[in-house]
């Protein structure tokens, strides 16, 4: 990879009396390319194996299956309900972006705008459920919904999956705000409009970009959260991470092939989730914003 | 406020009416506090039932233990019981290395691709892709690869380096292996954003007082680089001290990998000992707040300036 880096500052080896290029390549560039080479290798093997499995026939001990087939697929969607389950996905996914953006858009706004006492304190409740991982927030909560016998519902699960998701939008939406000039909404009040329309004709069109990235982050994180789901979800409120979960770990012969058939499913509707929300969302500029035009 | 403003009897130039006090609203207003703030109500709200309830609560009910025995009795089994305290040594054994490994080959990377180059996305993309693997097809990929029938065995029996099969999963390597590939692209993000933070002037500067690249290094971005770099490992730390499907999966849960967490949840949902399971949630948050809060206090003994990102 080397050679695709344009470091303007790498000591260019143009004379012919020079030493050969690779001489000239710095040993940042040595390890890194090692490091990331050893784990491209590890990573596609370790994806290969499901992917190649899910395709073949029989596979023993040879390094690739003895014929190659399609019909797992069909088998996994057949015996995991896979339909029902990637229904709930959708629905869960679905309700979690749209509620975490109703509370955590005009949560960030106030954020954003107000220098109050017990900033802070909001600020830290705003960032726990983030640092802390689900699992350990997630027991208490969980047994907390089974007080109130919202655990196993489709209800539980947003509930639950709304802790992490509330406080993503409002972290990541807070910059956003940020950018935009207070004079803008100074102006619009000038000409007499009332908070409700400066902020649904004034700020939600800004804000649409970054009501997008976050929604998209928030639903990559939604599809991909197991523990939450895990523990709050019921037989027939569970999501495409746990029914995989559940279709590896519970009892019973499952047959191997159909369960990476399924992994390799979620994989590719993560993959593209993914491929999506990096459009969106320049993803080395999700910690510190600096202006992104350093190319000279 | 204007009958105040009657009462004070004429002067001859009062150069402000000490009894002109602004209205409650006015002065909760100049100090940030007006009808704005009630935007933010819903979502304090929320966390507060969802968040900080259920977490008092659990705090709450694992000093109610199931069995009697006094308010500690949860907390007194986990440390005297054998089995359940190594669980502590054996999360942190599995999580402080892939935490360093992660935090350690995040950095070099890091700072290959940070500049602007053809195929940065493409780059960028792969090393992120991981996150989309999922614990199910990182276990069943993992299992397969690193299996005594495995790729990795085949070709290290084939180029001669071992004479039988490396055990490889089932035990702490696969866990510690399915750690690095779920962690490393989140500290791979979490540094490159960091280090894209640096102000590029400074190293320019240094570039021209003569310094090369291993001064510049050694002396401008590693010393800026740290406080980044502390956050990364901290929560590259939480992320693997939670372990909790892998080990199951690609571990020994019973023994090498009996992890905490799988302690936490068999004894809240299996055997429905609700206290405990609490108890060991609260011991797990203990645990964690203790290394992050000493990871950040060594952190900030370092310099920690408008340009090292934010904290």
């Amino acid at each position: 990879m080397a050679d695709l880096v344009q470091d303007p500052t790498a000591d260019a080896v143009t004379d012919p009396a020079a030493p050969p290029w690779w001489r000239g390549i710095r040993p940042g560039t040595w390890i890194a390319a090692v490091v990331f080479g050893f784990f491209f290798l590890q990573l596609a093997g370790v994806i290969g194996v499901p992917l190649v499995d899910s395709l073949g026939t029989r596979w023993f001990t040879s390094w690739l299956p003895e014929g190659w087939t399609t019909k797992w697929y069909g088998s996994a969607w057949r015996e995991f309900q896979l339909g029902q389950v990637f229904w709930t996905t959708a629905l869960v996914s679905v309700l979690v972006v749209v509620l975490s953006v109703v509370i955590g858009v005009p949560a960030a706004y106030a954020l954003a705008r107000r220098d109050f006492p017990g900033k802070k304190a909001v600020l830290l409740l705003f960032v726990l459920p983030i640092l802390v991982p689900p699992l350990t927030y997630g027991i208490p909560l969980a047994t907390v919904l089974y007080k109130f016998q919202l655990a196993g519902t489709l209800t539980g699960v947003v509930l639950a999956n709304l802790v992490p998701s509330v406080p993503f939008v409002v972290l990541t939406m807070t910059p956003f705000i940020e950018q935009i000039d207070p004079r803008i909404e100074a102006a619009a009040r000038m000409c007499g409009a009332r908070t409700g329309s400066v902020l649904l004709r004034v700020l939600a069109p800004l804000l649409v970009p970054g009501i997008l990235a976050a929604s998209v982050l928030v639903l990559v994180r939604t599809v991909g959260m197991f523990e939450l789901t895990f523990l709050t979800a019921g037989p027939d409120s569970q999501t495409l991470v746990v029914a995989l979960y559940y279709a590896v770990f519970s009892a019973g012969i499952r047959t191997q092939q159909s369960i990476d058939a399924m992994a390799v499913m979620y994989t590719l509707s993560m993959l593209v989730l993914l491929v999506v929300a990096l459009r969106f969302v320049n993803p080395t500029q999700l910690v510190t914003r600096v202006k992104d035009d350093r190319s000279a | 406020m204007s009958a105040t403003d009657t009462r004070v009897a004429p002067q001859p130039a009062p150069p402000e009416p000490p009894a002109a006090r602004p209205a409650l609203r006015h002065r909760l207003a100049e100090r940030g506090i007006d009808r704005l703030l009630l935007l933010a109500v819903p979502g304090v709200l929320f966390l507060a039932v969802l968040f900080c309830y259920p977490f008092f609560y659990g705090l709450g009910l694992s000093f109610q233990p199931a069995q009697g025995g006094g308010p500690f009795a949860n907390y007194r089994l986990f440390f005297s019981d054998p089995y359940l305290r190594e669980t502590l040594w054996i999360t942190l054994g599995l999580a402080v290395p892939a935490a360093l490994i992660n935090c350690l080959a995040a950095v070099p990377v890091a700072f290959r691709t940070r500049g602007v180059f053809r195929g940065r996305r493409l780059i960028t993309t792969l090393l992120v892709m991981p996150i989309t693997l999922g614990t199910v097809l990182t276990a069943q990929g993992l299992l397969g690869y690193l299996g005594p029938n495995g790729w990795f065995n085949k070709a290290l029996l084939g180029l001669g380096i071992v004479d039988e099969p490396l055990a490889l999963v089932h035990n702490y390597w696969g866990v510690l292996a399915s750690l690095i590939i779920t962690g490393f692209p989140f500290s791979y993000l979490l540094t490159l954003s960091y280090l894209t933070g640096i102000d590029p002037s400074l190293e320019q500067a240094a570039a021209t007082l003569g310094a090369d690249w291993r001064k510049r290094l050694r002396y401008v971005l590693l010393p800026l680089l740290a406080p980044g770099l502390a956050i990364t490992f901290c929560l590259s730390f939480v992320l693997a001290f939670a372990v909790f499907p892998s080990a199951q999966l690609v571990g020994d849960p019973r023994k090498s990998t009996h992890v905490i967490s799988i302690e936490a949840y068999q004894a809240a949902f299996q055997k429905f000992d609700y206290s405990l399971g609490s108890a060991i949630a609260m011991i797990m948050a203990a645990v964690m707040l203790a290394v992050v809060v000493l990871v950040l206090a060594w952190r900030s003994l370092l310099y920690r300036g408008a340009t090292g990102g934010k904290g």
